[in-house]
């Protein structure tokens, strides 16, 4: 449902990865996987065991870590939401490090885009642009995270709470809803005012009900013999 | 399934180990040595009965024996004669197992393991044990090994090479009480207990025994391996083969120590816990890979499926727990069970699904943790700290320092950091418990009235439901999202509709239980004879 960057996979991804299947715990492949972490950057492509791999290798030799290799990570793992892969990374992180500014900064825009405060979300990210555009599409990848957020949650929206959660105004704006409404079956209503989001299993969970009532077979079985 | 010393493992004896002439009295007689013996120089007659007669087992591949004098006489020997003291050295008992060197090297593992569990290993005792894993690794990697050992016993080798691997990172952390000559030889000694050493170990143990092959073709019926719990009827060897497969396990283990918990799942994946597998036919096995799985989904936020294996294992280990008294784990068995009630506690109280919980076991959580679980759910941080604190694993700091900075401690670095992230994961979810609730009682509320019962203003509240919504979904290994939410609802506007949730009680289980019950009762009275 989410933007899963990645999906694209061209030709050398597939060696990269590979080398990452069979050298898990080699430092040797440390280099490539940072000239990769570029790349990914570059082409905006992501894979998140090849980052991890890197994160693991830093954290056995601390010495050769490149702290701007692991923002770029980490900033690609911001894109990656709503997967759990920034909490992920920080796992591996050393707590001295993530207490330097820039880690503080990305942690808290992790912050409010796991507690949904977008407004806040994108004044924080419009103070730290150094930081973000290093890293294209980023933008764009959260917006496709706020988008996924609301709609499983809200069936039709005020516009201006939408405009909020992907920070565009005005014109813009209205092209967005716009090609929404012409290709993913968005509609607006009261004069634009509102937003209405097409249904899914999670803005109508009546669809799910009452599944989970049924008795499953294996349990069933267990009382044939006595019914025999 | 825990190892069941009755199955036919072509063992000739049905005495105990203890009533033959050799051991008679289970060493009742046996006087321990005096205090200040050295006993690695001295070997006593009934240690040179028990190697010799392990060692012919050994070479008699026969497992039910070995088993008996590995499980009991080993122990019982241990109790009496070495409480406090080590066992004679290898030099001592090699005249009388032929100088054999595999068997050397198996008795020196359980030498420092008795070290580890009894004594303080010393610098040079840790540097020792690891050797003797790469010594004995090698010889078995390099296909040298023709033996048919335990499961109990491969794993217990797997489990104290990661046990002492962590021991050692924790003990290199303690730098203040280091003395200059330890200092000096921990520089020297980059390789020992080196943590990519490790892991190519348990790596390479996976892929020389080709174990990854084996579960996989198992599945179209062309090999066993789970039929015959990795034993080898064919006079082949079983250890190479079921090493690699708890090495897969070791993997688990070792990442989650290091915080990895997305490869440790990763390495796990090729055995599926939901089945029957050589994982359970050793119950210390079969603990550590659902106490590790459970704790790293956790961490990844899949409560469901922590709630799920924890309370499998936990509903097992309330059923069979007294089948275990006896086991030298039994200690062990107990410590994480304890442990995994109050990561149970921790996911109920953060995915209320008290549903997917076994009457047994909810009754001992509910003894153990009401109150805290209440207080959790009340958002009490102190609460989520403490019991994190109790039941994590001990998490360790893979590189060695840098010896020329002052000298601190940092054993506790590790630690302190997974417990920082998990606590701001809890933080990020406190108002979700009070919105469930609320959300309970309604079938639709609008958010003002919502807003000003949650004493919050109408914007909070917005961002509250989103996060509700964003924290209940989890993203499954194919991408999928999927909800785990207990009380799901949707906002319409400015209206909150929530969906039925007063899901019927489920009488089905109730009485497929009952009418089991009945009907043991039944076949009960049937068999008792009347006076």
């Amino acid at each position: 449902m989410g933007p899963m960057p990645g999906a694209q996979a061209p030709q050398q991804i597939f060696t990269i990865e590979q080398l990452v299947a069979l050298n898990p715990y080699n430092p040797d492949i440390l280099p490539d996987l940072e000239s990769y972490v570029e790349e990914q950057v570059a082409t905006q492509t992501y894979s998140l065991d090849c980052n991890l791999c890197l994160l693991r290798l830093y954290q056995f030799q601390p010495a050769r870590m490149n702290v701007h290799i692991i923002i770029k990570i980490l900033v690609k793992a911001l894109m990656a939401l709503p997967a759990t892969d920034f909490s992920l990374c920080m796992f591996l992180i050393p707590e001295r490090l993530q207490m330097e500014e820039t880690f503080l900064t990305l942690a808290t825009l992790a912050h409010f885009l796991e507690t949904s405060r977008f407004r806040e979300f994108w004044d924080e990210a419009n103070r730290n642009r150094d930081i973000l555009e290093v890293v294209p599409g980023f933008e764009q990848a959260i917006q496709g995270y706020a988008i996924h957020v609301l709609s499983i949650t809200y069936q039709r929206l005020p516009r201006t709470l939408f405009a909020e959660a992907i920070n565009v105004e005005g014109l813009s704006l209205d092209k967005v809803l716009e090609h929404q409404v012409n290709n993913n079956g968005w509609a607006l209503e009261k004069g634009g005012k509102v937003v209405v989001l097409p249904l899914n299993e999670d803005n109508q969970p009546v669809l799910r009900r009452n599944t989970a009532d049924s008795i499953p077979l294996e349990h069933v079985a267990k009382i044939l013999p006595v019914l025999v | 399934m825990a190892y069941d010393g009755n199955r036919d493992f072509g063992g000739g004896y049905d005495d105990s180990y203890d009533d033959r002439p050799e051991f008679r009295d289970g060493f009742r007689d046996l006087q321990p040595l005096e205090p200040g013996f050295d006993t690695t120089n001295y070997v006593p007659d009934v240690v040179r009965t028990f190697v010799v007669y392990l060692y012919r087992h050994i070479r008699e591949k026969n497992v039910y024996e070995i088993h008996q004098m590995y499980e009991g006489s080993f122990q019982k020997l241990s109790d009496r004669l070495f409480k406090q003291s080590k066992w004679p050295a290898v030099e001592m008992i090699a005249p009388y197992v032929e100088n054999d060197h595999v068997f050397c090297l198996l008795y020196k593992e359980m030498w420092f393991r008795h070290v580890y569990a009894r004594l303080q290993p010393t610098l040079e005792q840790r540097c020792d044990s690891w050797d003797n894993y790469c010594n004995l690794f090698q010889v078995i990697l390099h296909g040298n090994v023709n033996m048919q050992l335990p499961n109990q016993w491969l794993w217990d080798m797997v489990d104290e090479f990661i046990y002492q691997f962590q021991s050692f990172c924790q003990y290199r952390a303690k730098l203040k009480q280091k003395t200059d000559q330890e200092l000096a030889v921990l520089r020297e000694i980059d390789e020992v207990w080196n943590v990519v050493g490790v892991l190519n170990y348990l790596q390479a143990l996976i892929e020389k025994s080709m174990i990854l092959q084996i579960l996989e073709e198992e599945k179209d019926g062309n090999v066993t391996f789970t039929a015959t719990d990795g034993y080898d009827y064919h006079g082949g060897t079983n250890v190479l083969k079921v090493l690699g497969y708890f090495s897969i396990v070791g993997l688990l283990r070792v990442h989650c120590l290091l915080g990895d918990y997305h490869s440790g799942l990763r390495a796990l994946s090729p055995i599926d816990i939901n089945q029957p597998g050589v994982f359970n036919t050793v119950i210390g096995c079969q603990i550590t890979t659902i106490y590790y799985y459970g704790f790293a989904n956790l961490m990844l936020r899949r409560y469901v499926d922590s709630i799920k294996s924890f309370n499998q294992i936990l509903l097992y280990i309330f059923k069979t727990k007294q089948y275990h008294q006896r086991s030298s784990q039994y200690d062990q068995i107990l410590k994480k069970n304890e442990q995994m009630y109050a990561l149970l506690a921790i996911c109920l109280s953060l995915c209320p699904h008290p549903k997917l919980v076994e009457e047994n076991v909810n009754n001992q959580l509910r003894e153990k943790y009401a109150e805290k679980m209440l207080r959790m759910q009340r958002s009490d941080e102190a609460m989520f700290d403490e019991l994190f604190s109790y039941a994590c694993p001990k998490f360790i700091t893979p590189s060695p320092p840098n010896y020329d900075e002052p000298l601190i401690n940092f054993n506790q670095d590790a630690y302190r950091l997974q417990l920082k992230l998990f606590l701001s994961e809890v933080r990020q979810q406190q108002l979700l418990s009070s919105i469930r609730s609320f959300l309970k009682l309604y079938t639709t509320i609008s958010i003002a009235k919502l807003a000003s019962f949650m004493d919050v203003d109408e914007p909070t509240l917005r961002v509250a439901l989103l996060t509700y919504k964003h924290k209940t979904h989890v993203i499954n290994y194919d991408g999928t999202v999927l909800s785990n939410a207990d009380v799901d609802f949707y906002v319409d506007d400015d209206m909150i509709h929530i969906a039925d949730t007063k899901v019927t009680k489920r009488f089905g289980d109730y009485f497929i239980r009952h009418i089991q019950k009945f009907d043991e009762i039944v076949n009960e009275l049937d068999r008792t004879q009347l006076e």
